[in-house]
């Protein structure tokens, strides 16, 4: 009986939203009275010994170059494998991009129960109850896991990262990758970006903007933050900004600590995907424009006179040029 | 060619979300039902558009569902597509439902499996994945571009802050999102032909629930936003970083 944490990693580096799932997996551990344990497949740079500090006593690694890249037929077969090996029985994702290819595969695999974008720590005091967000964030749902062996995964920035003293023992695990099945032909990462999923703050633009030309002020105030940027659905829609930025009910949903909406008028499509932030600012000049009533902070404005004068302070404030 | 689009029907995205029965069931009384979105203009458009290039191919809907789902069936039919098959079941569980679909497909012997990114009601996302494990069959989720050259696809998914082209072989499952294809509007010619075309209905097969809602919730209600005076920009900064502790 453990708790077995799967690490996700790129470029040698593990994910922001992989350290999350460890502190989760720790703290699920402590309160059924288990213990938690990592899995990483692949190599990264990184000592995976410092992984200790997140509450966690054993990394397992399969340290096999080809499993560096992402084969969910392959990954779901390994971890099947390290399972019933390492005796898990609570396996925990990040419900980012690879925990949404992997995780599904396993609970098909091993018939084990999943819930996916699991939000608190399951209920155990009668059964097995996770909490998860549906409705594209517009409700919860309770669900209840009936198998042995459970998987969650976690939405993003949803349980916090924290960090106290401890080394964890690194185990290589001895099992056989099948050749991928999936050849990776090119990637293009925008560098220097903080990617909308993992970032705390999102600074989002709407029609109000007017055009592709005025998202200077956009990326400016997204810059001096140290946020994403992320935009509505027309917007993506007529290529004024890469698909990718589209954020609502039908695009991505996002729960940073900040979201900053310019120019956007809520629509209730659009608030389904980020309600979930935990503080939500409002720039319109429509006083009457419905995200104000979805909002924490606002101001009725002109955002092109607005939005630079908010550039201008928080550039005082964190003393930037 | 032969592909398999799974179809699931969702609560229009205006509908108001409300729950009775001591919160355990969905309001579903003067709800619209519509195909779910992610299925209909990225996984739908994108197959009809590969039955464009090969008129050859066959294309074949499938969902789990019970007779209420016959009318977004047909209006899906009514964007393309030769046949639909509808099991005649119903549960929250993905499993039971992938277990459903990997069925239908086993049958078919279907080269190409699209299901939409996830249904945005239960926002799963993990019936493709399921499917393609119990099929054993390669998997690429999230895909936001697809091409097709005999039997090999090349096929472009997001990862974090970025997009990766990869190639694989066919048969294969890939769940799909924007970027994919863009939402067609059914004209009148797909309308009528969507009679015509066969719905057949099957029941479904024995399978496992490994999971089930015990309850809903609905979030709390927002305090109240704080408005600043838009003469006063340096104030809201002020707030976000003294009050609210956002930076
Ligand atoms: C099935 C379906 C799914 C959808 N999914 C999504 C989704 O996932 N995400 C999404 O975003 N939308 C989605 N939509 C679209 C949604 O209904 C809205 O149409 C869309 O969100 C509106 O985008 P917007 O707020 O940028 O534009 P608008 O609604 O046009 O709002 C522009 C706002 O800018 C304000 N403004 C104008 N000029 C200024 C200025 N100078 N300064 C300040 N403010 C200004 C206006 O007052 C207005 O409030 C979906 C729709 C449907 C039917």
């Amino acid at each position: 009986m453990s708790v077995l944490v799967f690490i996700d990693h790129s470029a040698g580096q593990i994910k922001k939203s992989s350290l999350e799932a460890l502190c989760y997996g720790a703290a699920l551990a402590a309160s059924t009275g288990t213990t938690a344990e990592g899995i990483l497949l692949g190599t990264v740079s990184q000592d995976l010994s410092e992984l200790g500090c997140y509450g966690i006593g054993k990394i397992h690694q399969v340290a096999s170059d080809t499993l560096n890249n992402l084969d969910a037929r392959v990954f779901s077969t390994v971890l099947a494998e390290a399972v019933r090996s390492t005796g898990a029985n609570i396996i925990v994702f990040s419900n980012n991009l690879s925990g949404k290819a992997i995780a599904p595969r396993l609970s098909a695999r091993l018939k084990a129960g999943l819930v996916s974008g699991a939000i608190d720590l399951p209920q155990v005091a009668n059964g097995f109850t996770v909490r998860k967000t549906v409705f594209s964030g517009k409700a919860f749902a309770n669900v209840s896991i009936h198998t042995e062996i459970k998987i969650i995964t976690l939405n993003q920035n949803a349980f916090p990262l924290t960090a106290g003293q401890g080394t964890a023992q690194v185990i290589p695990l001895d099992i056989k990758a099948a050749a991928p099945d999936v050849k990776t032909v090119s990637a293009t990462q925008s560098s220097g970006q903080v990617p909308l999923t993992e970032a705390e703050i999102v600074v989002s633009g709407g029609r109000g903007l007017k055009g592709p030309e005025n998202w200077g002020m956009v990326e400016e105030l997204a810059r001096v933050l140290g946020a994403a940027t992320a935009c509505s659905r027309p917007v993506a829609d007529a290529h004024w900004r890469p698909h990718n930025e589209h954020v609502g009910q039908t695009g991505i949903a996002i729960a940073p600590n900040l979201y900053i909406a310019i120019g956007i008028s809520g629509a209730i499509q659009h608030l389904a995907g980020v309600n979930r932030s935990k503080v939500i600012v409002v720039i319109n000049q429509d006083p009457e424009a419905p995200f104000f009533k979805a909002a924490d902070y606002g101001i009725v404005g002109d955002a092109f006179v607005v939005v630079p004068k908010i550039i201008e302070a928080v550039k005082q404030l964190k003393g930037v040029a | 060619m032969k592909i398999l689009v799974c179809i699931s029907k969702t609560p229009d995205t205006t509908a108001k979300i409300a729950f009775k029965d001591n919160n355990t069931k969905f309001v579903a009384e003067g709800v619209q039902w519509i195909i779910n979105p992610y299925d209909e203009w990225y996984a739908l458009v994108r197959a009809i558009e590969l039955k464009e290039k090969d008129p050859a191919t066959i294309l074949h809907l499938v969902c789990v569902g019970l007779p209420d789902a016959d009318p977004v069936i047909r209006k899906a039919l009514a964007l393309g597509g030769d046949e639909a098959i509808r099991v005649n079941a119903d549960s929250q569980d993905s499993y039971y439902i992938a277990a459903q679909i990997a069925a239908v497909a086993r049958e078919g012997n279907y080269d190409l499996i699209f299901t939409g990114k996830e249904t945005i009601d239960y926002n799963g996302a993990s019936i493709g994945g399921m499917v393609s494990e119990l099929l054993d069959l390669p998997f690429i989720s999230l895909a936001t571009k697809f091409e097709l050259a005999g039997s090999l696809a090349t096929v472009t998914r997001e990862i974090e802050g970025g997009e990766q082209t990869e190639q694989v072989g066919l048969p294969l499952v890939v769940s799909c999102q924007k970027g994919m294809a863009e939402q067609r509007i059914p004209n009148m010619k797909g309308i009528m032909g969507a009679r015509s075309r066969p719905l057949k209905v099957v029941e479904p097969v024995t399978a496992d629930t490994l999971t089930s809602v015990v309850s809903f919730e609905l979030p709390p209600a927002k305090a109240g936003v704080k408005l600043v005076s838009a003469d006063n920009p340096a104030e809201l900064v002020r707030l976000l970083h003294e009050e609210a502790k956002v930076f």
